[in-house]
């Protein structure tokens, strides 16, 4: 007899996430916990497979189609795994002013991705993406959930110099407008300033 | 002879000496996230104030008055708002955050919500209070984890500390609030498509009436705010709808906060009283722009652009004056538009966003945006423009106007429309040559 891999669901031993996750939502809002169980999975596993979608289903309570018609509709959902780093590169216009669409074939051409693919080794994965609320520090390189802002050549160049290597660099905090450099109101007894480390 | 009762001065200008930074006082202060730090700066006492000596109508009154408007883009008075909700029935009711940020060129919820997360809880709690809902929904936009990290462990610190939970400050008032991630769709900002998407259904918009205080999440009685709208609630309560009234303008009141974006020397959020000018947002805060600049864009990619002149750069940033102007106020998110950059280009990325994000619901929107307003632009920009073109874009976008079943298709012709207004040489000249008036396309300067 052929013995067929089986699956292990993914929620199965993670019963405590699980009642988190449903927790959160009313009894009759149960629909409610599709989105962030499609989080959870792709979080662990970079995109959510059928099995996944299925698993979903069976725990909310509806058809699989149902899961999927939910999840196609959002662009940060992903059928297909993409990288250990998904490079997302934002296009829209306060950043194509700062020089995204050079960032982007700049990041293009050092990690030999166009558009939506993800490299042989899973390292990297590329995504243009829309405006990702950071047009004032443009342009904006998200890398999995980290904004890298005010991007250069240069300090573009060194974090995907470190990410081939596994490192993620702790991203430098931008603010700009009233927040730039330290000068701040006095907030209980000691003088806080700007920057996080 | 009768005289002219003289009205008191309202606070345009940040140059005021009575201005005060409020709303984004703890904005990029290190710590300023914990609740420590939160109520040291006095944090959740108008909260305490409103829950423990005021009815819920005082404090739907006491915002009225204030004359707060809704910052989420559509400026409807909030307090008006909050007084839509039906008799309580004993019903469940929802007060939801509209965190969805997604307009380019907006950006100000995310520093709220990252650097200063109890102001908004505790806004939402106020609001709570005042319509009677026990839930709240904060709904944040997918690509912001940190807002959600941050609003993760502030809503934890709040539960812990008694400030979000059963019988706050010693009231009967229960409150809690769900945190819910988006997943990266524009849409979603839509009020009624938020509210599908919460409920785990696909992010369409739905038809109104019923409107959400009707019929809201899961069918419910809701009202829905911006970020923002929240904040501000809690300062109106703290110090009183008299004192956010003495700012701003006859139609808008407090303060608000912008943002500048494009080649300006320090682009960034900067709090302004309502009514103050685009000059000195511009150039007195954010160090005026890099290059010259052509247009303007005033409050979001979806705001008709204006051309960059003195009649405009002196015009208050109030809900009445751009809109006299042809414009919005919108979110506020301010676009500098340079002189180098090709017009149509510009205005080809806003309405490739536009089409991505279109939901498909609707044929307008569908086929008008997605289909043939991207097959227009990407015909122009590519050089294969022809002779007609330009008034076939002009005729398609008034034949769309307002056929759409939600705003995104109208919003989409914000830019469309202003551009062909003030730059149809550009279009003209790319249709006619096949490249474009300006060239420059390297804007990696660092
Ligand atoms: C396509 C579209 C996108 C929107 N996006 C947002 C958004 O990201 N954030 C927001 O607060 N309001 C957004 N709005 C406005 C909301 O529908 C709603 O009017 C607002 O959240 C109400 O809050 P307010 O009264 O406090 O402004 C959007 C509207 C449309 C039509
Ligand atoms: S345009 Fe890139 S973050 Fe807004």
């Amino acid at each position: 007899m052929i013995e067929l891999d089986t699956i292990k669901p993914y929620f199965e031993g993670k019963e405590d996430v699980l009642g988190e996750i449903l927790g959160r939502y009313p009894d009759y809002g149960r629909r409610s916990a599709i989105m962030p169980l499609l989080w959870e999975v792709q979080r662990a596993e970079r995109h959510v497979s059928e099995a996944r979608l299925e698993e979903i289903a069976h725990i909310v309570g509806v058809h699989a189609t149902e899961v999927k018609g939910v999840m196609s509709f959002y662009s940060t959902y992903h059928e297909q795994p993409v990288g250990k780093y998904h490079l997302q590169i934002c296009s829209t216009l306060s950043c194509s002013l700062a020089g995204s669409d050079e960032m982007f074939d700049f990041i293009s051409e050092e990690t030999g991705l166009v558009n939506g693919e993800t490299d042989g080794s899973g390292i990297f994965s590329l995504q243009k993406v829309e405006c990702l609320g950071s047009c004032g520090t443009a342009p904006v390189l998200q890398v999995n959930d980290t904004y890298y802002e005010r991007v250069t050549r240069s300090s573009c160049k060194e974090l995907l110099d470190a990410l081939r290597s596994g490192e993620m660099l702790e991203p430098p905090r931008e603010r700009g407008g009233d927040n730039e450099g330290a000068e701040k109101p006095k907030i209980g007894s000691e003088q806080r300033v700007g920057r996080e480390a | 002879m009768t005289t002219i009762a003289e009205k008191p001065q309202l606070i345009s200008s940040r140059k005021d000496a009575q201005f005060e930074v409020t709303l984004y006082k703890n904005v990029g202060v290190e710590g300023a996230h914990t609740l420590e730090t939160y109520l040291e700066g006095g944090g959740y006492k108008a909260a305490k104030k409103a829950l423990t000596t005021m009815t819920p109508e005082a404090v739907v009154d006491e915002v009225k008055r204030s004359g707060l408007r809704g910052r989420g883009g559509a400026g409807f008075p909030t307090g008006l708002k909050w007084s839509f909700m039906p008799k309580p029935d004993g019903r469940q009711r929802f007060i939801v955050c509209n965190a969805d940020e997604s307009e380019p060129g907006s950006f100000k919820d995310r520093y709220l919500m990252e650097d200063d997360p109890h102001q908004l809880l505790e806004g939402m709690v106020i609001a709570g209070y005042a319509i009677g809902a026990t839930k709240g929904v904060l709904y944040v936009r997918g690509e912001y984890y940190k807002s959600y990290e941050r609003l993760r462990e502030a809503l934890a610190e709040a539960t812990a500390g008694g400030y979000l939970g059963k019988g706050l400050f010693g009231s009967e008032f229960d409150f809690e609030i769900i945190l819910h991630r988006g997943a990266g769709a524009y849409i979603c900002g839509e009020e009624t498509s938020l509210m599908n998407s919460f409920e785990g259904l696909r992010a369409n918009p739905r038809l109104k009436p019923p409107f959400p205080a009707q019929a809201g999440v899961y069918g419910l009685p809701t009202t829905i705010n911006n970020v923002e709208s929240f904040a501000s609630a809690v300062h109106i309560i703290a110090k009183g709808a008299d004192w956010y009234a003495s700012m701003g303008t006859d139609d808008s009141k407090g303060t608000k906060l912008y943002q500048v974006s494009g080649p300006a020397a320090k682009p960034g959020v900067y709090e302004l009283p309502m009514g103050a000018t685009f000059r000195e947002l511009i150039f007195e805060l954010a160090g005026g722009p890099t290059e010259p600049i052509k247009a303007l864009i005033p409050g979001g990619s979806s705001t008709p652009m204006l051309a960059f002149n003195d009649e405009t750069l002196d015009t208050p940033m109030d809900y009445g004056s751009i809109a006299k102007k042809g414009s919005m106020l919108g979110t506020g998110g301010v676009i500098l538009i340079p002189q180098e950059k090709c017009i149509v280009n510009a205005t080809w990325n806003l309405v490739r966003f536009y089409a991505h994000e279109s939901c498909g619901k609707c044929t307008p929107c569908r086929e008008g945006i997605s289909g043939w307003m991207t097959k227009m632009y990407q015909k122009l920009v590519s050089g294969r423009g022809e002779a007609g073109d330009v008034e076939l874009i002009e005729i398609m976008s008034r034949n769309i106007k307002g056929k759409a079943f939600c705003p995104l298709a109208d919003a989409c012709l914000g830019p469309v429309q202003s551009s062909l207004a003030l730059f149809r040489d550009e279009y003209e000249h790319l249709a006619e040559h096949g490249t474009p008036k300006y060239t420059k396309t390297n804007w990696w300067s660092a």
